[in-house]
C-alpha cells in the first residue's frame, strides 16, 4: 500500500548558503507536525500541577492587582475615564500573550535539541509551536475580562471586529523577535539571560500600566515605533469601547510585518548551521 | 531505465575543530570583535580558515544505491558514518557535492526522538509518529500494531516517565519500525535494549529488507550487517575505502587495526567538556611488565591512564569486550565489582586485573566508559584491540581447538558417579 507522500518524489541535497526563501509548500506538508508540537506543549503545560489551567488566570489577575495597587492607587496613574483594573487587565492580556511567545520561542530550539540534531523538518515549526500555548492561555484569561466588562457595565463595540487582526499582528511581532532570538541563542547562550529583563523593560515601554494618552504628543511618534504600543492600545480600545488609535496602528502594522519578515529571513539564513552548532 | 534510489556525488563535509567549544563563545566577544576591530574581523572573513582548524568528516564520497538494495555502512569510530547519514537525512548540509534521493525517506538516527516523559504511551505514539513523518490517519491505522509489537498494552495510558527503560525503548522502536518509507536510513539504533528485543528488532529489519525497500544501515555489528545487507561500504577517515560485496568489505574492515592513534594533543579520547582524558591503555603482567598481547589463562592487567582537570568523586570505569563482529561478549565494570574511586585533578592509572584471562585466542575490541554516578563522563566504543594468544587455561597442557568455536574458557570439573 502506497502511503500519501510527505516528501517530494526527488530530494536534492546541496550545500546551502546565504539568504534562502521560505519553502511554504514544505511548511504546508508538515502542518500535522506543527499541530502535534503545539498539542504537546499545550498538553504538557500544566501537567502535575494542582491548579492546572487556572494558572492562566491567576498570573494576569494577580499582576493586575499588584499594578492596580502600585500604579493605580499609589502612583495615581489615570486611565482615560476607565476603571484602572479593567484598563490594565485588558492590556496585560495581549502583553502576556506576546511575552509568552517571545520567551518560549526564544528557548525553543535549545529545548528541542534532539529534534534538531536527529530529525529533518522545517526548523521554523519549532518556534512557531509556541503560539498555541499562548493562545490557549489568552482564551482562558479572556473569561475574566468578560466578567469584568459585565461588572463595570462596558458594552460591546464594533471595534471588537479588529481583534483577530490585532492578534495576528501581535503573533507576527512575537515570532519575528522570537525567531531572531532563538537563532542567536543557538550560537550565543547570552540571550538566555538577556531575554527576561529585556522583555520586562519592553513592557514599560508599552502602554500596559498606563494609557498611551499619557505620553506627551511630541513623543507619540517615537512611542508608536514600538509596534506593541499600538497593538496593546488597540486591543484595549477594541474591548473597552474606546476610540481606536488608528494612526498608531498604521505604524504598528508596518513595523510588525517588517519585524516578522526580518526574523524569518535571519532564521532561514542561520538554519543550516543549527545542527552543527547547537 | 531504473533510476538509482540514492545517488551521492562527491559529498564532503567540513567541520571546524572545536566548533562545539566555539559555539559557546559569548556574544560580547563577537560583538566586541565586530564593533572594535571591524577591519580585522572583515579580513578574517575574507581569509579562509586555516586548514589546521578544519576537519573533513567526509571527503568526496560517491556511490549509488539501486531501489531495493540493502547496503551496510561500516567503519571505525570517527570514520564519518554518522555524519554521512546526517547529510543524507538533511539534518546538516554538505560542504561540497550533492546527493539525490528518489522516494519517501525515513531516517532513524535515534529511536524515541521527541518522546515527552509527561505524556502517555498513547500520546507519545501520535507525537513521535508525526515527528517521524507519519500522517495522522496512518498512525491511527497502525496504532494497534505498534502497541502489540512493543508489548505495552497494559501501560498505554501511563506517562512514559513511569516506564522501565526496556518498555520505553520497546515503544520507541516499535513506532519507528512501523514507519513505511521507500528508503530507510538507519543508524546504530539496534544497539539498544536487551538481547531478546535486539533479535526482534533485527527480525523486523530483515522483514523491511525483504519487502524490497531500499535501506542504508550503519552498524558496528558485523553479524547484523552480514545478515541484512547484500553490499557494504567501508568508510575510513571520511573517504570510501572499499565498496562491494558484503563479505569482502567486512574482511577488509576486520583486517584494519582497531588501535586508535593518539591525536596530536596526546590523548586517545576526551569528553566534550575536556575534563577527562583517556591517554593510554596498556596490558601489564603480574610483575608490572608491558605486554603486547594477552594470553589465555594468564593474569591480565588492563591499565588505563586517565587525566582529569577537575576532582571527581565516586567514579567507576566499564570496559566492554566485543568480538570483531561487534558482538558484546562481556563487560568489566568496576562498580558492579564493588570498586568506586575518587580522583583529584591529575594523571592516574586505573588498573583492572582479570585473573586467568578466560578469553580464547583471537582479536577483541574494547569499549571504554568512565562513569560518575549514573552519568557517562566519557564513552569511547572500540578504542583499542586486545589480541589474545592461546594458553594453558586449565593447567592440563591441553588447549581448546580453534575449530570448536566459542569465545571463552570456563572453569570445569568432571567426575563419574555410579549409576542408579
Amino acid at each position: 500500500m502506497i502511503e500519501e507522500r510527505l516528501e517530494p518524489a526527488v530530494i536534492r541535497i546541496l550545500p546551502q548558503k546565504g539568504w534562502l526563501a521560505v519553502n511554504w509548500g514544505e511548511l504546508w506538508q508538515y502542518r500535522e507536525m506543527l499541530y502535534f508540537l503545539t498539542w504537546r506543549d499545550v498538553k504538557v503545560r500544566y501537567k502535575q500541577t494542582i491548579l492546572g489551567a487556572s494558572w492562566a488566570l491567576i498570573q494576569p489577575v494577580m499582576t493586575m492587582i499588584v499594578f492596580w495597587i502600585f500604579f493605580g492607587k499609589l502612583a495615581g496613574i489615570k486611565s482615560d475615564n476607565l476603571p484602572y483594573p479593567i484598563s490594565c487587565y485588558a492590556a496585560l492580556l495581549p502583553w502576556t500573550f506576546f511575552s509568552g511567545i517571545v520567551t518560549s520561542s526564544a528557548g525553543s530550539l535549545i529545548g528541542n535539541e534532539r529534534l534538531v540534531t536527529k530529525i529533518y523538518f522545517p526548523r521554523l515549526l519549532i518556534p512557531s509551536a509556541s503560539v498555541g500555548v499562548g493562545l490557549v492561555d489568552l482564551i482562558i484569561a479572556l473569561t475574566v475580562l468578560l466578567g469584568m466588562m459585565v461588572y463595570y457595565q462596558i458594552s460591546l463595540s464594533v471595534g471588537m471586529l479588529a481583534i483577530p487582526i490585532l492578534l495576528i499582528l501581535i503573533v507576527a511581532v512575537a515570532l519575528g523577535v522570537g525567531l531572531f532570538l532563538c537563532a542567536l541563542n543557538v550560537e550565543y547562550r547570552d540571550f538566555k539571560y538577556m531575554i527576561p529583563f529585556v522583555v520586562q523593560l519592553w513592557m514599560f515601554a508599552s502602554p500596559v500600566v498606563y494609557p498611551s494618552s499619557m505620553v506627551p504628543v511630541k513623543y507619540q511618534f517615537w512611542f508608536a515605533l514600538n509596534p506593541m504600543a499600538g497593538l496593546i492600545e488597540g486591543f484595549r480600545s477594541a474591548w473597552l469601547n474606546k476610540a481606536m488609535p488608528w494612526s498608531m496602528l498604521e505604524i504598528s502594522a508596518v513595523m510588525s510585518i517588517g519585524i516578522f519578515l526580518a526574523g524569518v529571513a535571519y532564521f532561514r539564513r542561520m538554519e543550516c548551521k543549527f545542527a552543527d552548532l547547537i | 531505465m531504473i533510476q538509482p534510489a540514492i545517488r551521492v556525488e562527491g559529498i564532503s563535509k567540513r567541520y571546524r575543530i572545536g566548533a562545539r567549544e566555539r559555539s559557546y563563545q559569548t556574544f560580547r566577544e563577537a560583538l566586541g570583535e565586530t564593533l572594535f576591530s571591524p577591519l580585522r574581523r572583515m579580513s578574517q572573513w575574507m581569509q579562509p580558515v586555516p586548514e589546521a582548524e578544519m576537519i573533513w568528516a567526509l571527503q568526496d564520497v560517491s556511490f549509488e544505491v539501486q531501489p531495493g538494495e540493502v547496503v551496510g555502512i561500516i567503519g571505525r569510530n570517527g570514520a564519518g558514518k554518522s555524519t554521512f547519514l546526517k547529510v543524507l537525512s538533511r539534518i546538516t548540509d554538505p560542504t561540497h557535492g550533492f546527493a539525490e534521493i528518489r522516494g519517501r525517506v525515513g531516517s532513524l538516527l535515534e529511536v524515541g526522538t521527541g518522546f515527552h516523559p509527561e505524556l502517555t504511551g498513547r500520546e507519545n505514539i501520535f507525537l513521535n509518529g508525526a515527528i517521524l513523518g507519519m500522517r495522522n490517519k496512518e498512525i491511527v491505522r497502525k496504532f494497534d500494531g505498534i502497541v502489540s509489537f512493543a508489548e505495552i498494552e497494559k501501560f498505554i495510558d501511563t506517562p512514559v516517565k513511569r516506564y522501565s527503560s526496556g518498555m520505553y525503548m520497546r515503544l520507541a522502536f516499535s513506532v519507528a519500525a512501523h514507519l513505511d518509507p521507500e528508503i530507510l536510513l538507519v543508524d546504530e539504533v539496534l544497539a539498544v535494549g536487551d538481547a531478546g528485543f535486539q533479535t526482534k528488532c533485527l527480525g523486523k529489519m530483515g522483514q523491511v529488507a525483504k519487502e524490497g525497500r531500499t535501506v542504508l544501515f550503519v552498524s558496528h555489528n558485523m553479524a547484523a550487517i552480514q545478515q541484512l545487507c547484500s553490499r557494504a561500504i567501508l568508510l575510513c577517515g571520511g573517504k570510501v575505502f572499499r565498496m562491494g560485496g558484503v563479505e569482502s568489505v567486512i574482511s577488509e574492515y576486520l583486517a584494519q587495526s582497531g588501535n586508535r592513534e593518539r591525536n596530536s594533543q596526546g590523548y586517545l579520547a576526551r569528553n566534550s567538556s575536556g575534563t577527562v582524558e583517556l591517554t593510554s591503555i596498556e596490558w601489564i603482567d603480574h610483575e608490572g611488565r608491558r605486554m603486547s598481547v594477552g594470553q589465555c589463562g594468564r593474569d591480565l592487567n588492563i591499565a588505563l591512564s586517565l587525566k582529569t582537570t577537575l576532582p571527581f568523586e565516586r567514579l567507576s570505569v566499564s570496559i566492554g569486550i566485543n568480538n570483531p563482529y561487534g558482538i558484546r561478549l562481556a563487560v568489566l565494570h568496576s562498580k558492579v565489582a564493588g570498586y568506586e574511586f575518587d580522583l583529584d585533578s591529575a594523571r592516574h592509572n586505573v588498573i583492572c586485573r582479570v585473573p586467568r584471562l578466560p578469553l580464547l585466542p583471537g582479536r577483541y575490541l574494547l569499549d571504554i566508559k568512565v562513569i560518575a554516578g549514573n552519568e557517562a563522563l566519557l564513552w569511547e566504543p572500540q578504542v583499542v584491540d586486545l589480541n589474545v594468544e592461546g594458553g594453558d587455561f586449565h593447567g592440563t597442557g591441553r588447549l581448546a581447538e580453534p575449530a570448536w568455536g566459542g569465545f571463552f574458557c570456563m572453569e570445569q570439573q568432571w567426575e563419574t558417579r555410579n549409576g542408579i
